[in-house]
C-alpha cells in the first residue's frame, strides 16, 4: 500500500470546518473535468492511489480512467462504500424496505427475503449485503481495486449494535469476490478492534482519524496510541490536519512519529497543497524509516 | 447501570440503539417496532430482546428509561405509557403534535420526578451552545433581530409514501425541519408572544408543506424570521444556521463554526476572561466540540444520550431539552400553524385581509389582488 492515499472529500463539498468552504468546493468541482485536473496534479506529484467514495460523480472519474488508460496507468482505486446519504435519503423518503428494493436488483431471492416476516436466515443477510456491495462496486469494473473500505457510518453503526457478523460478511465477500483487502473506516478505533477480534477478522486494515489534537478520536488519543503500539492491525491515518485546525508541517511531523502507521489519506485541491503534503511526508517518513521495521515491505504487499 | 428500552427503529431509533449499545453504563433490555423483519435481524445478530407491543416491553423488560423514536403522532400515547409506569423518557422531536397534551405530559412527569428529554440535538452542537453562552453573557447587547434557517434535500419529487408526507402524522417540513431552528430560537430568546406572516408552501408535496417562512415576535421587541426548505438539494445534507443581530454586534452559527462580530461596548471585550476581541472572531467545531466516548453521526447524538443516561443515573429532573423546554417549541409551531391558516396580509393597494385563509400554494387558487378588484369596480361604473 502506498504511504500517501489521495481522498475525495474536497470534491464533493465535505468540509468539517466550514459550510461556506464546502459550498465553494462544490461549485469548483461541479464539472468532472475539474476533478480530473486535480487528479492529474496529484498523479504527477507521485500519488498512485485514489481513495474515493462510491458517489455517482466518481463513476465519471472511473469512465475517464477506463477510456484513457494512458492518463493514470498505475492508479489504484480504493472504493469506500456505501455513499451513505444516498441510502439515508431514500429511507427517509420511502421507508427501509422500499429503499432496499430500490438499490437491489430485482430478483426472486430479493423479493422473497424482503417479504419474509420471520427472523432471517444468515444466508439472507449475506445475500442482501453482498448484492449491495456488488451494486456499489459496479462503477469500478475493469479498474484495479486492491482495497475496498466500509465507510465509518456503517462500520460504527454495526459496532454500536454489536452486529459483528456483518463485519465478517463484508470482509469475506471482499476477499472472495474481488480478491481485495477489506478495510474498515471508523471514528472509534479501539472499540472497533475489539469487535473485529470477536468477528475473527485478523490483522485488519483500519482507517481512523489520527491527529495531534485528538479530533474525532473517540476513546481518546492515549487509547489510540496504545492501540497503535500494541495491537495487531494495519493503520491508515485520516484527518491528520484535523480539518485544517493544525498547520500541515506540525500535523505531519506528529503523525509520522506515531508507531505502525502504514499510510496517510489526505485531500487537497491545489497543486501547492498537494506538493507540500507529498514532500513533507517524503522527508518525514524517510527519516523515520529506520525504526519502522518492515514498513517498506508492507507498503507494497496489498 | 441503567436499563433502557427503545421503541421505533427507523433512522433515529437505530442510531440511538447503536450509541446506547456502545455505552458501558447502559443495559439495553428491549427494542420494540412494528417491523418484524427488522426485529428478526436485530434479535438474531445482536441478541437484544425484541417486542412488537410497547406495553409488553415496559412490563416485561422493566426498563428504567425509554427512548421514543416512532413517527410523531405516536409520541404522546407512548410517552404517557412510560410516565404512568414511572419510567424516564427520551423522546425524539417534535415532542407532541397537540401542544396541550404535551404540556399535560410534561406536568405529570415533573410531578412524578421523572427525567425527561427531547431529541433537539442542536443544543449539543458546540457552535450552537457557544451562541447560547454568548447570548446569556450579553455579548451582542440587546438582540434586535434573528434569522433562523434550515435547508436540505429531503423531498425532491412529488411522491413519498412514509409518514413524513402525511400532515396527520406530523409530516411536513414545519415539524420535521423547522422545529430545529425554532427550538434554537426558543433556547436563545424563550417563548415568542406571537407569530405573523406565516406561509407554509408546497414545492413538490401534495398534502404537506415543503417550505416555511414566518416571523416570531417577542415581548422584548425582538423579531425572529424562520426560513426553511426541505426541498433544497443545493445543499448536500441538512444545514441549520442562525444569525443574531444586536446593539453590540452580530453572531452567525452553523454546526461547523461560530462567527462573531463584536462592536465597541460589548461586555465580552472588558470581561478579562474571554478570548474574543473587537471586530470578527471565528471559532470552529474543532475547538468548540467536546469529545464523546462513541461517535456515530456527529458528537451531538452521542452527547445528548450520554447526558440523558447521566441524568437518569443521578435522578436530575432539571436539564437541557426537558419536556417543558420542548413544549415551548410545540406551542410555537402550533401558533405558526394557526397564523398560516388565518393568512393575514396587508394587500397591495391598502386593503387588510385578516379573516380569510390565503395559502400561497401552487395548487390552490389565489384570490384576486385588491388592486385588480378596485380596477374592475371602477371599470363597471
Amino acid at each position: 500500500m502506498d504511504r500517501l492515499l489521495f481522498g475525495d472529500n474536497q470534491f464533493f463539498g465535505v468540509n468539517h470546518m466550514s459550510e461556506e468552504k464546502a459550498r465553494a468546493q462544490q461549485m469548483q468541482f461541479q464539472d468532472t473535468a475539474a476533478i480530473m485536473r486535480v487528479l492529474d496534479i496529484a498523479y504527477a506529484a507521485g500519488v498512485r492511489t485514489f481513495m474515493c467514495t462510491t458517489h455517482e460523480r466518481v463513476a465519471e472519474v472511473c469512465d475517464e480512467a477506463r477510456e484513457n488508460p494512458g492518463r493514470f496507468p498505475d492508479l489504484d482505486f480504493f472504493p469506500c462504500m456505501p455513499y451513505a446519504h444516498k441510502y439515508a435519503d431514500a429511507v427517509t423518503e420511502r421507508g427501509l424496505v422500499d429503499a432496499l428494493r430500490r438499490f437491489l436488483p430485482s430478483s426472486g431471492f430479493v423479493d422473497a427475503a424482503l417479504r419474509s416476516t420471520s427472523s432471517l436466515a444468515k444466508k439472507d443477510i449475506e445475500g442482501i449485503a453482498t448484492l449491495l456491495i456488488d451494486a456499489e462496486m459496479k462503477m469500478f469494473d475493469g479498474l484495479r481495486t486492491p482495497v475496498i473500505w466500509l465507510q465509518n457510518v456503517v462500520t460504527d453503526l454495526l459496532v454500536g449494535l454489536g452486529f459483528d457478523d456483518a463485519l465478517r460478511i463484508f470482509s469475506d465477500h471482499v476477499r472472495e469476490k474481488y480478491k481485495a483487502e477489506p478495510g474498515f473506516i471508523t471514528m472509534n478505533l479501539p472499540l472497533l478492534l475489539d469487535h473485529l477480534d470477536r468477528a475473527g477478522v485478523e490483522n485488519p486494515l483500519v482507517c481512523a482519524n489520527i491527529n495531534k489534537i485528538g479530533f474525532r478520536m473517540s476513546g481518546g488519543i492515549a487509547a489510540y496510541q496504545a492501540a497503535l503500539e500494541a495491537r495487531p492491525f494495519r493503520a491508515v491515518a485520516m484527518s491528520v490536519l484535523a480539518s485544517g485546525a493544525i498547520p500541515p508541517a506540525e500535523a505531519l511531523e506528529w503523525v509520522c512519529a506515531q508507531p505502525n502507521i502504514e499510510s496517510i489519506v489526505f485531500g487537497a485541491s491545489s497543486a501547492s497543497h498537494i506538493q507540500q503534503i507529498v514532500s513533507l511526508v517524503d522527508s518525514l517518513w524517510d527519516t523515520e524509516a529506520t525504526h519502522r521495521s518492515g514498513s517498506t515491505e508492507l507498503r507494497r504487499n496489498v | 447501570m441503567i436499563r433502557v428500552g427503545i421503541v421505533g427503529l427507523g433512522k433515529m431509533g437505530l442510531s440511538h440503539q447503536a450509541i446506547l449499545g456502545a455505552n458501558p453504563d447502559v443495559d439495553l433490555v428491549g427494542i420494540c417496532d412494528s417491523n418484524s423483519y427488522l426485529l428478526g435481524i436485530l434479535n438474531k445478530y445482536t441478541g437484544v430482546p425484541t417486542y412488537t407491543k410497547l406495553e409488553q416491553m415496559l412490563d416485561e423488560a422493566g426498563p428504567q428509561a425509554l427512548v421514543v423514536a416512532t413517527p410523531s403522532r405516536f409520541h404522546a400515547s407512548m410517552v404517557r405509557a412510560a410516565i404512568e409506569r414511572n419510567i424516564n423518557v427520551f423522546c425524539e422531536k417534535p415532542f407532541c403534535l397537540d401542544a396541550r397534551e404535551g404540556s399535560d405530559l410534561a406536568a405529570e412527569a415533573r410531578r412524578r420526578g421523572l427525567v425527561t428529554q427531547v431529541g433537539y440535538h442542536n443544543r449539543f452542537v458546540g457552535s450552537f451552545a457557544e451562541v447560547k453562552r454568548l447570548v446569556d453573557a450579553g455579548a451582542i447587547g440587546d438582540i434586535t433581530r434573528v434569522l433562523a434557517e434550515a435547508y436540505g434535500p429531503v423531498v425532491l419529487r412529488p411522491s413519498g409514501g412514509t409518514w413524513r408526507s402525511k400532515r396527520s402524522e406530523g409530516g411536513g417540513s414545519l415539524y420535521d425541519y423547522a422545529a430545529h431552528p425554532i427550538n434554537l430560537v426558543n433556547w436563545y430568546l424563550g417563548a415568542p408572544s406571537g407569530a405573523g406572516g406565516t406561509a407554509l408552501t408546497k414545492v413538490f408535496s401534495g398534502e404537506i408543506d415543503d417550505e416555511v417562512s414566518s416571523t416570531l415576535f417577542f415581548e422584548s421587541g425582538t423579531t425572529a424570521q424562520v426560513s426553511v426548505s426541505w426541498s433544497d438539494d443545493s445543499v448536500r445534507k441538512m444545514t441549520t444556521r442562525v444569525t443574531l443581530w444586536g446593539t453590540r454586534g452580530r453572531i452567525f452559527a452553523d454546526r461547523q463554526e461560530c462567527q462573531v462580530y463584536l462592536r465597541d461596548g460589548s461586555p465580552l471585550l472588558t470581561s478579562g476572561t474571554e478570548q474574543y476581541r473587537q471586530g470578527w472572531n471565528v471559532k470552529y467545531t474543532t475547538e468548540l466540540t467536546a469529545p464523546v466516548d462513541f461517535y456515530l453521526r456527529g458528537e451531538e447524538y452521542s452527547a445528548e444520550l450520554e447526558r440523558f443516561v447521566d441524568r437518569c443515573s443521578n435522578g436530575e429532573v432539571e436539564g437541557v431539552n426537558s419536556f417543558d423546554d420542548a413544549v415551548i417549541t410545540d406551542q410555537t409551531i402550533q401558533t405558526m400553524i394557526d397564523d398560516a391558516q388565518r393568512g393575514a396580509q396587508t394587500r397591495y393597494g391598502g386593503d387588510t385581509d385578516g379573516d380569510v385563509a390565503v395559502r400561497h400554494s401552487h395548487t390552490q387558487p389565489r384570490r384576486v389582488p385588491a388592486i385588480r378588484r378596485v380596477v374592475r369596480r371602477l371599470a363597471r361604473r
